[in-house]
């Protein structure tokens, strides 16, 4: 076997076991790996609560990693989302998926609840459940510390320990598995953390035709204006998008009211470069490096953090933003969606946040006292306990990025269609809407997005199953990695062939969401987006999305996925995926 | 919706009016008129993960090109020119116009060459991303043609029928261009101005056809700012796709800029040329590929590296790939450029530079173009 090793690793923490199952090869190529195999072995356990003992938690490289196949370092962590309730995964970057892949091993189910805090070490073939009680409420940076020379690290942090249900997991310290509250779902399971190290090799089919095929990408990648551009991510990390969503009118300001924030160019990508002088860093086996490190061992935030922390917050100071941030990632919190919580907040409690105040609610969020006790609860339960749900900028109770939807509607669509709530990864329209890849494409109009953000879903199901980061795929398509997974499974196949399996894993989400209650009614935007206009300047005007074009987008949406008008699975389209019924276990 | 593109493909000389079939899918397949084979297509939407479809026979001169290319092909027609290299990879050929065929092409590449019918590209956001493809596609099928034709010509070794084909195909050729006007006159007095010269040249390079679809690129720096052309514009349409780009690097706003921009940069910070334009001239590109060394250690990677100093008509050629990176084209270009009135890099195309407004690139270009048109004749005249 080319690419899979072909073992699963099953670990009961109740009992303390484990053992090795050899999935079916059919497994393998109908879900590949990653978020689409996490998928496949979720789905029959899927309704039950997050937080019962049988609950899988998942963790998922894919076939390319660990091989030299461009940008293959990622993998996939999944379970049901404590948040939301929905489909809960996080693709993360780091070394956890290559070191899985050393070891031996495809993928890890993890089931049962440990009796005492715990940990879970790799060490090529041999898997141990360790005692973490010295690790309890210790911080990321603190725990990985006490790790030191166990290989790559998943982490929680106090907040996942004090039950904030938008907690992260944190691997290697900087790289964050944020959304849909992954955390949480390491504590329901009494584990602290993972650790997996591995020396062995993962075996490719045709070491020279993968060798030609990364050329492709990396001729594709240096033409790339946006990866590898002067004013690219590889220079400035993905915080080289604020200036452009500051001239587009569509930066999320003060809780979504408006979509422009003054202060923007002075917090933006160059003025972090000059201030903390970072240098590059990022997942292993990517040349794009687009992660960002200062003296200190700070990160420099992601884009979605800059916006959020900055103008989301009304937040004019630069330090606070690289504050917020570290409090999270040290906290093991999502910086999206505790962001936008205090942003609901504040317009809430009509209380400003001064920089002081963000660090503090953080903090108290973290360790769940005072009001952080009522905001670990994330915006959606916030907003709606003080009889305020309108005011939660979120989608499925997931909170919604930084992109504002009044200034794209490819993205107010993908917002209202992705599988795990108020997300942009899922189709990222981003790319064609704004940054003008493939093609550009109109911002303010519905018109054929519907198929375009179906058959951009697609592409990311199967972006995070191979797994190669979708920022690849501002420059390369699955055209050139399909020659790659041909080099190294030594399965023929084409970009389109892929496609179908992208379908299928969609598909999958959409039939776990349903069997879990979700309805068209979780379609949806806040109404704010609908009824209230943005900003204006520059020669843009941000008017409110059209409601009935929003819903006729939505509709189309349901027929370019094959659901029926009220947008759910058909059982003869399920079969034709190859997707059985999913039943209550 | 519809009639855009077709505009698009009819004034670039790329189709015949009403010859090419348009699809597009969204909720519902709908098509810009009708047609025997729209029940084909529809089967080849239906087994496609695509939004957009376009099926053209070529107009002339590329549609006897294409005819004679897919006919002695194997299967697959592999041009060597950057576009084809970057983006297209190859192009497939069926000799059956069939979903069942035309889907198993289209499965791995974007587009597909019906042998005797024609051309179908496909696009998953949209008919501009077909029709950029279908341009391609027709560009590097007449660089091939022409460069194979001067290859063969001087080995004594072209086949009757290519002769044939290149004694149709050079009736049909567009005439030389032609241009007596004068572009807007620098130095420019405001950021109005620069703006409106931008698309100006632009405009006129996409209009004497010196560029193909959404390729080649603009700038002109004034003040600490360069502006230039974004990324997958089209140069006829700059309105709305100019990127202030401050050299002090202190916005990312033009992270949409041209993926020359690091080319571009370099002109006008080591050369003092405020000017730059960036088309891709079909006989530039062919001759560029034209070189008689050989047994030479580079062969097969002369977009990557040259040992020697090549010229055409009194224009460098150097190598270079897209974008950045160690073989881009921003490591060979700027320095070549000085003295000269042009550069033209290997496969890809031909930048041109100005003082002071752009009369001098846009002339340049034309000149440059004709001369290389010219020359490559003469070059077969000889043989």
């Amino acid at each position: 076997m080319h690419g899979w090793h072909g073992k699963i690793a099953r670990i009961n923490l109740t009992r303390r076991s484990w053992r090795i199952e050899i999935p079916d090869f059919d497994i393998l190529t109908k879900f590949i790996g990653g978020r689409g195999l996490a998928g496949y072995y979720i789905r029959k356990k899927i309704t039950l609560n997050w937080n019962h003992p049988e609950m899988p938690l998942l963790l998922f490289a894919g076939p390319l990693v660990n091989t030299r196949s461009p940008t293959s370092g990622r993998m996939t962590i999944m379970s049901r989302s404590p948040l939301t309730g929905a489909v809960g995964d996080s693709s993360v970057g780091g070394s956890l998926g290559f070191q899985l892949k050393k070891a031996g091993f495809d993928g890890i189910v993890i089931s049962g609840k440990s009796s005492k805090l715990c940990g879970i070490e790799i060490l090529d073939n041999d898997i141990r459940i360790t005692d973490a009680s010295h690790l309890k409420g210790r911080e990321i940076s603190q725990a990985n510390s006490m790790l030191k020379n166990k290989g790559a690290t998943a982490v929680i942090g106090p907040a996942a320990e004090n039950g904030v249900l938008f907690s992260s997991v944190i691997i290697d310290r900087h790289f964050a598995a944020g959304r849909s509250g992954i955390g949480l779902s390491f504590t329901s399971k009494n584990l602290k953390y993972i650790t997996i190290k591995g020396s062995g090799k993962t075996s490719v089919f045709d070491p020279v035709a993968l060798s030609s095929a990364k050329e492709d990408v990396f001729r594709l990648t240096a033409a790339s204006p946006v990866l590898l551009g002067e004013f690219g991510i590889s220079r400035f990390g993905t915080g080289a998008l604020y200036d452009l969503m500051d001239a587009k009118r569509m930066m999320p300001t003060e809780n979504f009211q408006k979509t422009r924030f003054d202060r923007a160019q002075s917090m933006n990508a160059h003025a972090f470069k000059k201030n903390y002088a970072p240098k590059k860093t990022g997942c292993r086996g990517c040349h794009i490096l687009c992660k960002k490190i200062a003296r200190h061992r700070t990160s420099i935030p992601e884009f979605e953090t800059m916006s959020h922390f900055s103008a989301l917050l009304g937040n004019t100071d630069i330090s606070t933003v690289v504050d917020a941030n570290r409090v999270c990632n040290e906290m093991g919190m999502d910086t999206i969606s505790a962001a936008s919580t205090l942003a609901c907040f504040s317009e809430i409690s009509e209380r400003k946040l001064s920089p002081q105040a963000i660090i503090s609610l953080l903090t108290d969020i973290g360790k769940k006292q005072g009001v952080g006790v009522e905001l670990g609860m994330g915006a959606a339960k916030y907003a709606e306990s003080y009889g305020r749900s309108d005011l939660a900028m979120a989608v499925k109770g997931l909170e919604l990025p930084a992109y504002d939807p009044r200034g794209a509607y490819g993205m107010a669509l993908a917002y209202a269609t992705s599988s795990r709530g108020g997300c942009h990864l899922r189709a990222y329209p981003i790319s064609h809407e704004i940054l003008r890849k493939p093609v550009a494409t109109d911002r303010f109009s519905f018109n054929e997005k519907a198929r375009m953000i179906k058959i951009g879903e697609d592409l990311n199901a199967v972006a995070d199953s191979l797994t190669a980061c979708k920022f690849i795929f501002f420059a390369a398509s699955l055209e050139e990695y399909a020659r790659i997974y041909t080099a190294v499974t030594g399965i023929k196949t084409s970009g389109q062939d892929l496609f179908e399996v992208g379908e299928r894993i969609c598909y999958n989400e959409r039939m776990m969401n349903t069997a879990n209650g979700f309805t068209v009614k979780d379609d949806d935007l806040p109404s704010r987006f609908f009824t209230k206009p943005g900003d204006q300047g520059n020669n843009v005007r941000i008017q409110p999305i059209d409601r009935k074009a929003f819903l006729t987008a939505r509709s189309n949406y349901y027929i370019a996925r094959k659901l029926n008008k009220h947008g759910m699975p058909m059982t003869d389209v399920a079969q034709s995926l190859g997707l059985e019924p999913i039943e209550e276990p | 919706m519809f009639r855009t593109t077709e505009n698009k493909l009819v004034n670039s000389g790329l189709v015949d009016r009403d010859a090419p079939l348009l699809g597009c899918l969204d909720a519902h397949l709908e098509w810009n008129r009708s047609g025997r084979n729209i029940p084909l297509f529809e089967k080849i939407f239906k087994q496609l993960n695509i939004n957009a479809l376009i099926f053209s026979q070529p107009a002339e001169p590329y549609r006897s090109i294409i005819d004679y290319l897919a006919e002695i092909s194997d299967g697959t027609i592999t041009p060597n020119d950057c576009e084809t290299r970057t983006f297209l990879h190859d192009l497939p050929v069926s000799f059956e116009l069939s979903p069942d065929a035309v889907v198993s092409l289209l499965k791995a590449r974007k587009s597909a060459i019906i042998s005797g019918h024609g051309i179908i590209t496909c696009g998953m956001i949209g008919l501009e991303q077909a029709y950029v493809t279908f341009s391609s596609v027709c560009f590097a099928c007449f660089v091939k043609f022409f460069s194979d034709f001067l290859f063969l010509s001087k080995r004594g070794v072209v086949e009757k029928k290519m002769r044939q084909v290149f004694d149709r195909v050079i009736q049909k050729l567009d005439p030389p261009v032609s241009f007596n006007g004068a572009l807007i006159k620098g130095p420019f007095k405001s950021t109005q101005q620069i703006y409106e010269a931008i698309q100006e040249a632009g405009r006129l390079t996409v209009e004497y056809r010196l560029v193909d679809s959404y390729f080649g690129n603009i700038s002109f720096c004034h003040d600490q700012t360069l502006y230039i052309s974004q990324t997958g514009s089209s140069l006829d349409q700059l309105k709305d796709a100019i990127d202030p780009c401050p050299l002090d690097g202190s916005s990312c706003v033009p992270i949409t800029a041209s993926s020359e921009l690091p080319t571009h940069l370099k002109i006008v910070q080591q050369t003092g040329s405020k000017a730059v334009l960036h088309g891709h001239p079909k006989f530039s590109v062919v001759l560029s590929m034209d070189c008689d060394v050989e047994n030479c250690v580079c062969r097969g990677k002369c977009h990557l590296k040259c040992p020697r100093e090549r010229m055409v008509c009194g224009v460098p050629i150097v190598s270079g790939e897209v974008g950045s990176g160690p073989h881009s084209l921003c490591n060979t270009v700027p320095e070549a450029i000085r003295g000269h009135p042009g550069v033209i890099v290997y496969g890809h195309g031909l930048f041109t530079t100005g003082e002071t407004d752009f009369n001098r690139p846009f002339n340049h270009l034309i000149q440059i173009e004709n001369s290389c048109r010219t020359e490559y004749f003469n070059r077969i005249r000889l043989l």
